[in-house]
């Protein structure tokens, strides 16, 4: 698109639009919706719905806003009578077909059929009851995809991911006229890694997520932003809660990250965030064993062991901590001045790209903030810190229950679980987290506000979705809290109150995020400083 | 001519001077008529120059929308920096028409060298001919006339090629034509871009049908000027046209008129008139998908693009359907109404869904069952699915209804009163 | 693109490709004219019916993967365009046109002559011996000759219900 500005009004507002903007994009700049069932930003533009009507003046002919590019001195009127009336229309045929079957459908609350139909439609059809409808059997598309022919406007939404953004066809509009639907071959599956995708695209309740099915209600989910922890892509998303449970995963909108979409391994990537074998208060070690405390006692525990030989420390992360818990955790040595070393293992597996967007894939790291982690000085030689953990004055450990590391001296964890084997157990001498002195429960990243830095070094906020279990207190409070005891290096005892604060205590240190705020950062995140080289 | 009619002497024949010989259809029979002289002439001029001869001509196009022809080949990029495509449209599915598959039949090698002088017009080295699946008879006299053309080497270097369709109307409507092509469902392209921008294999591409294309060689035999000259009434419409005159006459077939001929000359004197004891009703003068006209307005309609949108209808493609009193417009109408069902190509909601519910009312109507609010129902139908969808199949399938509620609805309160017994089970 | 692969399920006879010997020539033919592959689709549809009469889920997972396309868009296509046969049908496979013009001409009187002469007795329905299929379709272009019927490839003009006896026995 080049840089060139077209003029024109929508509805009597004036905009501005680079040339070659669409009318239906240049309308939502005006603050202008126009309804629409097969246009989608992400996908080449069908024209096929016909929903998008609209009045262009001089034009003898109604015109589709999603392919008709502006022009200078264009005037759109959406709201015409013209245009209503063959919007009302294009609804009244939609639903001759549909089995208004709202109150068992998984779309209801999230339908565009219903909202639009509730804005422009007729308030009673005259397509006479004596009409058979158009039926055909639900069928099973693929691992996560049911499809239910009867409810399909025919947008081809689904037809259009899979043939031109994952390149791989395996949907067809079958048949013509009105016995068209949705078809797929009988040996073939819709199993294509991002192909949940179509399940978010289908406008309406016709393309239903198997892992969703009745499980909620859309008008009874709570809808937070937050950042897919499955992978070091990033992709933006939407956790949905129902009385404080995960229930589902959606991608949100970041043209420079995942654009519409997400992959389905992090699409399925949440149930760990409901598990209910949670760490709920601070444990301490008494007599070899550990014992349900209150925070005061744990950090003052963890505080002594810090204060004691906290000069020599080693920290074993995990790449889905937020990026101000790793500075706290850093900072309990090198604010001190400690010779400190922090590392982190990254889980692989294999990529899958989405073939036609560029620089999107499911990436083979699959954690979310390695980068994050490296630019604040963790290294990836993993066996070597837990060599090093050996002979450290203090191991920490965060959110590594699993980690076999052991230390002749203190161990610190902090987690949201304790390994296998039990709480507070004394395992076969396992060494980790079940050795640890102290423990702290922390929050996992859809309880708590904080960042990841993604592959590309884009820096990205995610937000609470639900509470806590019991105690449980982000990482970076914990660490923040345990160095204000410790005196915060600059002999200043203040506390960090919010996740914010913590951001911004990090961006003040650590070149990398110099300038950088929660308010800056907003809901799309920004590229960290990109002449930071990563420490090796 | 009238095939398979002895020529009338009311005709004008020139595409159809050779139906019914069976010699015409062989390269050596064509070569005997002349055939192949202009086609060595236009290879050596200036494409640009054989474009000129075809505007001043004035000819239009004969598959349905009458877009001038020599306009539409002059649009094709002057530069050529990509492959161009000539594609000849012989998917006649218009209900009604039957001329291409004649000109096909009887003249292969006319609408081979008119193809020729055209992609050399527009510079086209790749000429795809497709004609419908179900056109077998054509396929054959086609593929035999264009091996011994090839084999006689006349085409210089243009390849030409069949595409044989495999049933579907909406191929016949352009770009669903160039999709088929490639090998996709046969969905009409939202528009821009145009052929002549992006056509077949997104390469620039002009599309003609049969008859536009079959008309060309005459018209540089003879010259734009004799052409232009043909012509009665409109002179916005030269030359001759073929009419496919079906249905309730006498001697149905096709007849090559002057354009602005009278309709009421072509049925009542080279057609016979109708049969014994019959008067006409209607007439639908452009195949299927336009206006129905009653008996006056065909009886006073001159035959050119002008002419018959003077009586509210339109020359289409120039297939004459012809119903006399005996005939039940409600039934046909309905008929009609299914052919625009069945062969919508399920694109556009309104076309999908519009053209399936405005037959079921039909069919309700025709069981007896039907109300007045359906005859406002099917105009309001009508009127969303008019105007409003990628081609025009949706308008074809309103405007058989819309004009026929207007002219006949008489026959529709007949059967919603009772007053006429019911011909359908609904 | 991704082709799948096509294992013979467990209990059916193995594959028979369609395009071995003469008929993978004749589409390695049609392929030289036109600048992509999938645009011999319909083309290749056309040899597999000729070859078994219509076209298997099977066959065009076979069409899908010489072309280099996925079957499930093979399938899309071949169910938009009616003359594809995603069904076995009667050795003669008859096409009656009954759209308006002929319609008005008699043509259902046709149809049903031709469903009793054939013994088919209903429209898409096979014929105890296989012999016959026949079915309705829309303009076949011919409608001066009113009523065109398609028996096969065979394009007969002007069938009137007296004539369906005689043209019945011809092909028998
Ligand atoms: C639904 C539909 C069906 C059509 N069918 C045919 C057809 O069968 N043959 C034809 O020549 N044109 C047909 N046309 C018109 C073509 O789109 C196109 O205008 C024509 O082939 C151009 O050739 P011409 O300029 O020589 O007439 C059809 C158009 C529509 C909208
Ligand atoms: S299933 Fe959904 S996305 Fe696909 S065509 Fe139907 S309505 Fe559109
Ligand atoms: S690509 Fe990675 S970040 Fe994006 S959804 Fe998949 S797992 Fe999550
Ligand atoms: S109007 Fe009908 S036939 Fe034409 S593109 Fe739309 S749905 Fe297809
Ligand atoms: S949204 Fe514009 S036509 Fe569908
Ligand atoms: S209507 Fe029967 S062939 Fe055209």
């Amino acid at each position: 698109m080049s840089t060139e500005l077209i003029n024109l009004t929508v509805d009597d507002v004036p905009v501005s639009v680079p040339k070659g903007t669409l009318v239906i994009e240049a309308a939502k700049q005006a603050g202008v919706l126009v309804p629409h069932y097969c246009y989608h930003p992400g996908l080449p533009v069908a024209g096929v719905c016909r929903m998008c009507l609209v009045e262009i003046e001089k034009q003898p002919k109604l015109a589709i806003a999603c392919a008709t590019q502006v022009a200078e001195g264009m005037v759109v009127k959406t709201q015409s009578s013209a245009a209503k009336s063959a919007r009302t229309g294009v609804l009244e045929f939609l639903l001759i077909n549909h089995p208004l079957d709202c109150p068992i459908c998984d779309q209801a609350g999230e339908c565009e059929l219903q909202d639009f139909t509730f804005q422009e439609g007729r308030p009673a059809t005259r397509y006479s009851p004596v009409y058979a409808k158009r039926f055909n059997p639900v069928e099973d598309f693929g691992p996560d995809v049911l499809y239910v022919p009867n409810r399909c406007i025919l947008c081809t939404r689904c037809v259009r991911f899979m043939e031109d953004v994952a390149k791989e066809p395996v949907l067809n509009v079958s048949e013509r006229g009105d016995r068209a639907f949705i078809g797929i071959h009988p040996e073939a599956r819709l199993d294509h890694p991002w192909a949940g995708n179509v399940v978010d695209l289908c406008p309406v309740g016709s393309l239903l997520s198997k892992d969703f099915l009745h499980k909620a209600r859309a008008w009874e989910l709570d809808k937070s932003a937050s950042i897919c922890t499955g992978c070091s892509q990033g992709c933006n998303i939407t956790l949905d809660t129902r009385e404080g449970v995960v229930v589902r995963v959606r991608p949100r909108p970041n043209l420079e990250v995942n654009r519409y979409f997400i992959c389905d391994h992090g699409r399925m990537s949440y149930r760990w965030m409901n598990r209910g074998d949670r760490i709920e208060a601070p444990l301490v070690r008494r007599g070899g064993e550990l014992h349900a405390t209150d925070w005061d006692e744990a950090l003052e525990a963890a505080a002594t062991l810090l204060r004691g030989a906290a000069r020599r420390g080693v920290v074993l992360a995990s790449p889905r901590a937020s990026t101000e818990a790793l500075f706290f955790a850093r900072e309990l040595f090198r604010a001190r001045g400690g010779d400190w070393r922090g590392a982190f293992q990254v889980v692989m597996g294999e990529e899958a790209a989405l073939a036609a967007v560029p620089n999107l894939a499911l990436r083979a790291e699959r954690a979310p903030n390695a980068r994050g982690a490296e630019l604040l000085g963790y290294g990836r030689d993993y066996a070597a810190a837990v060599a090093a953990a050996e002979t450290a004055a203090v191991l920490l450990v965060l959110d590594e229950p699993e980690i076999a590391g052991r230390t002749q001296g203190a161990l610190i964890y902090a987690g949201t679980v304790l390994p296998a084997g039990g709480r507070g157990e004394a395992g076969g001498g396992g060494g980790g987290a079940r050795d640890a002195q102290v423990v702290f429960p922390i929050a996992n990243v859809a309880e708590e506000e904080g960042t990841f830095v993604n592959r590309d070094g884009r820096v990205q906020r995610y937000f609470q979705a639900k509470p806590t279990p019991g105690m449980a207190r982000p990482a970076w409070w914990v660490f923040s809290e345990l160095l204000a005891i410790l005196g915060n290096g600059d002999g200043t005892e203040a506390r960090v109150a919010t996740a914010a604060a913590a951001f911004d205590r990090l961006a003040s240190s650590v070149d990398a995020f110099r300038g950088l705020s929660y308010t800056h950062l907003g809901l799309a995140g920004v590229p960290a400083s990109s002449t930071v080289p990563v420490p090796a | 001519m009238g095939y398979p009619h002895k020529p009338h002497p009311r005709e004008t024949v020139v595409l159809s001077r050779h139906f019914g010989e069976a010699d015409a259809r062989t390269y050596k029979g064509w070569v005997k008529r002349g055939g192949y002289e202009v086609l060595a002439q236009a290879l050596a001029m200036e494409p640009g120059r054989v474009t000129d001869i075809v505007k001043e001509s004035g000819l239009r196009g004969r598959g349905g929308a009458g877009f001038p022809t020599g306009l539409k080949w002059s649009f094709m990029p002057k530069e050529k920096n990509k492959p161009h495509f000539l594609c000849v449209n012989a998917d006649e599915s218009e209900p009604g028409t039957f001329k291409d598959r004649e000109i096909m039949r009887w003249t292969p090698h006319a609408l081979l060298e008119g193809s020729a002088i055209a992609a050399h017009a527009i510079q086209a080295e790749v000429v795809y001919v497709y004609i419908r699946g179900e056109f077998t008879e054509p396929w054959d006299f086609m593929a035999r006339a264009l091996a011994e053309a090839n084999d006689a080497r006349v085409f210089g270097a243009i390849k030409i090629y069949l595409h044989r369709g495999a049933g579907a109307y909406i191929c016949g409507e352009e770009t669903a034509l160039m999709n088929s092509i490639e090998g996709k469902r046969g969905n009409p392209r939202i528009k821009p871009p145009f052929p002549a921008a992006a056509g077949v294999f997104g390469m620039p591409t002009t599309i003609n049908n049969v008859e536009t294309l079959a008309a060309v060689p005459q018209i540089l035999k003879h010259g734009a000027a004799w052409y232009k000259g043909l012509s009665l009434s409109s002179p916005k419409s030269t030359g001759t046209k073929l009419f496919s005159v079906c249905g309730h006459v006498q001697k149905p077939g096709n007849y090559e008129v002057t354009m602005g001929f009278p309709l009421k000359d072509l049925l009542y004197d080279l057609c016979g008139g109708m049969r014994p004891g019959r008067t006409l009703k209607a007439c639908i003068p452009g195949g299927s998908s336009v206006p129905i006209l009653n008996r006056e307005e065909t009886e006073s309609c001159l035959l050119d693009y002008e002419g018959v949108v003077d009586k509210g209808s339109m020359l289409g493609s120039g297939g004459v359907i012809v119903f006399d009193d005996s005939t039940d417009m409600v039934y046909q109408i309905m008929r009609l109404a299914r052919f625009y069902a069945h062969e919508s190509c399920a694109q556009c909601t309104q076309c999908r869904e519009g053209t399936a519910w405005t037959t079921k009312i039909l069919e309700r109507i025709l069981s007896g069952r039907g109300t007045t609010a359906d005859l406002d129902l099917l105009l309001d139908l009508s009127e969303n699915m008019t105007g409003k969808t990628i081609c025009v199949l949706s308008d074809s399938c309103a405007a058989p209804v819309v004009s026929g509620i207007k002219k006949f609805k008489s026959e529709f309160e007949d059967y919603i009163a009772g007053r006429r017994k019911p011909v359908m089970v609904a | 693109m991704s082709v799948t692969a096509h294992p013979t399920p467990a209990g059916t006879e193995e594959y028979q490709p369609v395009f071995v010997g003469a008929t993978l020539e004749a589409l390695g033919e049609i392929l030289t004219r036109y600048p992509t592959r999938q645009a011999a689709l319909l083309p290749a549809l056309w040899l597999v019916q000729g070859a078994r009469g219509w076209i298997s889920d099977r066959n065009m997972a076979e069409v899908a993967e010489v072309l280099g396309l996925t079957p499930a868009y093979v399938k899309g296509v071949v169910t938009f365009y009616t003359m594809y046969h995603q069904h076995p049908v009667g050795r003669h496979f008859v096409q009656v046109c009954t759209t308006s013009p002929c319609n008005v001409c008699g043509a259902e009187d046709v149809v049903r002559a031709l469903l009793e002469a054939t013994g088919a007795n209903e429209l898409g329905a096979t014929s105890p011996d296989g012999n016959w299929t026949v079915i309705e379709v829309e303009c076949l272009g011919a409608c001066g000759f009113a009523t065109p019927i398609l028996v096969n490839d065979d394009f007969i003009e002007s069938v009137t219900p007296d004539k369906v006896p005689d043209l019945v026995r011809k092909y028998k």
